[in-house]
């Protein structure tokens, strides 16, 4: 009988912000104890529509049911009062103060923090989570954090409980726990609303899945009957498009070329760069695999100019030595650079688009004239990045800050790329971005490659080297290999070369060296 | 007489640095909420002013208090509706409250220079108040019991109770206290009206205890130091005391030199002190500690619901 009724339905919500439809007409059903997802790309209502659940959205219209009872959440303390609990995807933790008081803040019974240290204590113990509810938040890592967000949740004895892409900060271990107690949790009765657009996990956790796309229902499906790449078509609304590469390439001469660049190492957690090579031809897509701080962020800046170079001939560009020029003389000549940080680094996230477009296109864009800044030549640049790489946004006026992840990559990417750079470098092209916008991002790659620029991509997705480069090379504490073709190499020698967090092989001949002295 | 000296000059330095002390509570309140409002030298001087007149009218110094109290409240609701529903710059309003306190304080109190009121009595009988040593525990104005005790009801408040824990956090964080469920807009205006109501007692405590009379910017910058010793106090309510006391005695400094002519430097440069040592300290205070990690995360950035 009780199983008969749905925890939460949702029948034909509605909610509209200026200029945006974020859920059109949206009908969801979770049953007792059922793990479901909800799936859709970056903008595609999923975070409004939880925080209708959660109350801190009010819906515009539409019908919320509880166990079958008729329910309007007017904020999040009747949320939580009728059972419902959620975990946020940017915490909602207070740094400064213990995990304890952090958990009281989450409650709305008051209970003496002595009282309530008992209480935490015992549902760790239960769900077999560690914790140490005196600890400062400040001082947690990043799994630890979110486990002070689920105890919190917990103290609740959820019925519902909404998990806003979970996984995204944690390592695999740290997954792994995640979904053990999820799946405790279910055991006992609770749903669990698990919003992600992780593919694999989804298959791995959830009994249905419903996926959103545009603010709108279009399929509810069974994960375990679905392949990964059919929901990722589903939450796109089209085929996934395999990155055309075109027929084989006829690349032309060198065009980029680094000798021997060294680099002190600065600060505590700095790499030296040590005697770096490697050469791109016209046309020619590079990859540079690599475990993450290796060197990455230090050839990047080397790169792009932001650290200068001992001799201006250790980087050249058409045989011009720019070694000792600045960013701003580097994008000048056609050195454009997209460095991994979206905020703060490759743009400003309290600029609008066209400011941020004017930052680093004014000079080939041709947007300055005695000094002055041309806004209507500005605009229209800013526009046809919008335009051709489908960029979401309510023009060039809206903030770089106000877009989605996906989105505001595809414009820094498009902003370098319509200059028509003579070599671009990309560090983590599509880190934190959709499917949809990676595999947009990825054919705007290869379509500047086809024109004749030579492309340096850095990246720790290897899947992702793989079916963009020509050729790779790997970094490793500090040290470059020799360039490999891509297909003359297999993943595992790749891997040989990455050699782990602490590996010693920087190159083939380290490699043979340390097999001959064995 | 050195004995009889050094009491005289413990009770100065407790009086004098009472209305810093109560000024600085409250202000601390407001900052933990998250807001900076740097107009407390304008709240002081309404209240000043507001106390004065109420007690010139009823003959009743207890509703000078009270009505200095609200007066200060009500001012600091100007800012609170400017910086917290409108979103409008906390340094730019908070400066403009000071300029506008200076102003309507100075046009209220027109009619009322050069009067004297009389001032507050002990509220303990003259055998404890007069005696030339217990008055260094019994021999202030009630105000001065007043102010302690709220200072060490404010400590409290914010440490050990859930609505100061609350406070803290809507300062901390105010994005995770709202999407918690906590009204972060309505807290913050309960604490900016707290701080105003706390300044304007503080600044009664002038035309009604240190000099019974009303004159033009009588609280002459003492605002300013309040809002320093919070910085120095490092948000902490029992160091607000400490930091309080040492303020006063470098004021208490200053009168002495003034009054005796030991003038080894000039009173002016007594009288300058608390403002350099509000400089130093906070220039110490912030090479020492770069992260400002002590100061609510979330102090003068504006929080605005959707």
């Amino acid at each position: 009988m009780e199983t008969s009724v749905a925890q939460l339905e949702l029948r034909e919500i509605c909610k509209s912000f200026p200029n945006v439809v974020a859920n059109d007409h949206v009908n969801l059903t979770v049953n007792p104890g059922e793990i479901h997802a909800l799936l859709g790309e970056n903008g595609a209502g999923k975070s409004t529509l939880v925080k209708m659940i959660y109350g801190i959205v009010a819906p515009d219209s539409g019908q919320m049911f509880w166990a079958g009872d008729s329910v309007s959440i007017s904020n999040p303390k009747a949320a939580r009062k009728l059972g419902i609990g959620m975990v946020f995807q940017h915490f909602s933790l207070f740094e400064a103060m213990t995990v304890l008081e952090n958990i009281a803040l989450g409650l709305d019974r008051k209970t003496s923090l002595r009282d309530l240290k008992t209480e935490v204590l015992a549902v760790l113990n239960d769900y077999g989570l560690q914790l140490d509810p005196d600890r400062v938040v400040s001082t947690l890592s990043v799994g630890e954090r979110q486990r002070v967000e689920i105890v919190r949740a917990l103290l609740l004895d959820p019925k519902l409980l909404i998990m806003d892409e979970p996984t995204s900060v944690l390592t695999p271990q740290e997954v792994g726990q995640l979904f053990e107690t999820l799946r405790k949790l279910a055991a006992k009765g609770c749903s669990i609303l698990y919003i992600s657009h992780k593919l694999q996990e989804i298959v791995a956790l959830c009994d249905t899945a419903t996926i959103l796309r545009g603010g709108r229902v279009v399929a509810t499906c069974n994960p375990r009957n679905e392949t990964s790449r059919s929901m990722a078509e589903l939450m796109i609304g089209a085929n996934l498009r395999e990155v055309v590469k075109g027929d084989r390439r006829n690349l032309g001469d060198i065009k980029f070329e680094v000798s021997n660049l060294t680099l002190q190492k600065v600060g505590d957690f700095g790499t030296a760069l040590e005697g770096i090579n490697f050469s791109v031809r016209s046309g020619e897509i590079l990859g540079i695999a690599g475990v993450a701080g290796n060197g990455q962020n230090e050839l990047m800046e080397a790169l792009g100019g932001e650290v200068l170079a001992g001799a201006p001939n250790v980087i050249c560009l058409d045989h011009k030595g720019l070694g000792r020029l600045g960013p701003i003389q580097r994008r000048a000549l056609g050195l454009g650079a997209v460095p991994e940080e979206r905020h703060g680094h490759a743009a400003v996230s309290e600029f609008s688009l066209k400011d941020n477009a004017i930052l680093t296109a004014r000079t080939r864009m041709n947007m300055v004239r005695m000094s002055l800044i041309e806004n209507a030549k500005a605009n229209a640049y800013c526009d046809q990045i919008i335009k051709t790489f489908a960029v979401k946004s309510q023009g060039p006026q809206s903030l770089a800050g106000s877009l989605s992840g996906g989105n505001l990559q595809k414009f820094i990417m498009g902003r370098e790329i319509l200059q028509d750079p003579e070599v671009l470098i990309v560090s983590q092209p599509t880190w934190g971005v959709d499917a949809g916008a990676a595999s947009a991002i990825h054919q705007a790659i290869v379509d500047l490659a086809a024109k004749g620029s030579a492309m340096v991509i850095i990246s720790q997705d290897l899947d992702e080297l793989l079916t963009l480069c020509d050729s790779l090379a790997v970094i490793n504490l500090g040290r470059l290999s020799p360039t490999f073709k891509v297909g003359d190499v297999s993943i595992d020698e790749i891997g040989l070369l990455m050699g782990g967090v602490h590996g010693e092989q920087g190159s083939k001949g380290a490699r043979a060296e340390a097999v001959n002295a064995h | 007489m050195t004995a009889d000296f050094i009491i005289s000059a413990l009770v100065t330095v407790v009086g004098i640095s009472t209305p810093i002390l109560l000024a600085a509570t409250g202000e601390l309140v407001v900052e933990k909420s998250g807001v900076l409002n740097l107009g407390v030298e304008g709240m002081m001087l309404i209240g000043a002013v507001t106390g004065f007149a109420v007690t010139f009218t009823t003959f009743n110094p207890w509703l000078g208090v009270l009505a200095a109290a609200l007066a200060g409240a009500a001012v600091s609701m100007v800012f609170a509706v400017l910086v917290l529903s409108l979103g409008s710059n906390q340094v730019a309003t908070g400066l403009a409250l000071t300029i506008l306190g200076i102003g309507l304080s100075t046009l209220i109190g027109a009619g009322f220079v050069g009067i004297i009121v009389a001032p507050f009595t002990s509220i303990f009988p003259d055998w404890l108040a007069k005696d030339p040593f217990l008055r260094i525990v019994f021999g202030y104005s009630p105000l001065v019991y007043l102010a302690l005790a709220i200072v060490f009801s404010v400590g409290w408040f914010l440490n050990k109770t859930h609505a100061g824990l609350v406070l803290r956090a809507v300062g901390e964080n105010d994005i995770s206290a709202h999407s918690i469920g906590y009204s972060v807009i309505g807290i913050r205006y309960a604490a900016v009206a707290f701080g105003g109501a706390l300044a304007g007692i503080a600044g009664s405590y002038f035309s009604m205890v240190i000099t019974p009379m009303w004159a033009e910017q009588m609280t002459a910058g003492r605002g300013w130091i309040a809002l320093a010793l919070v910085v120095f106090s490092g948000w902490k309510a029992g160091r607000l005391v400490v930091g309080a006391y040492l303020f006063g005695l470098l004021m208490t400094l200053e009168l002495y030199a003034k009054a005796t002519g030991f003038s080894v430097f000039p009173s002016q440069f007594w009288a300058s002190m608390p403002y350099v040592m509000a400089i130093v300290v906070l220039a110490i205070i912030s090479i020492r500690n770069k992260t400002g990690s002590e100061a609510p995360a979330c102090l003068g950035k504006p929080f605005m619901s959707n």
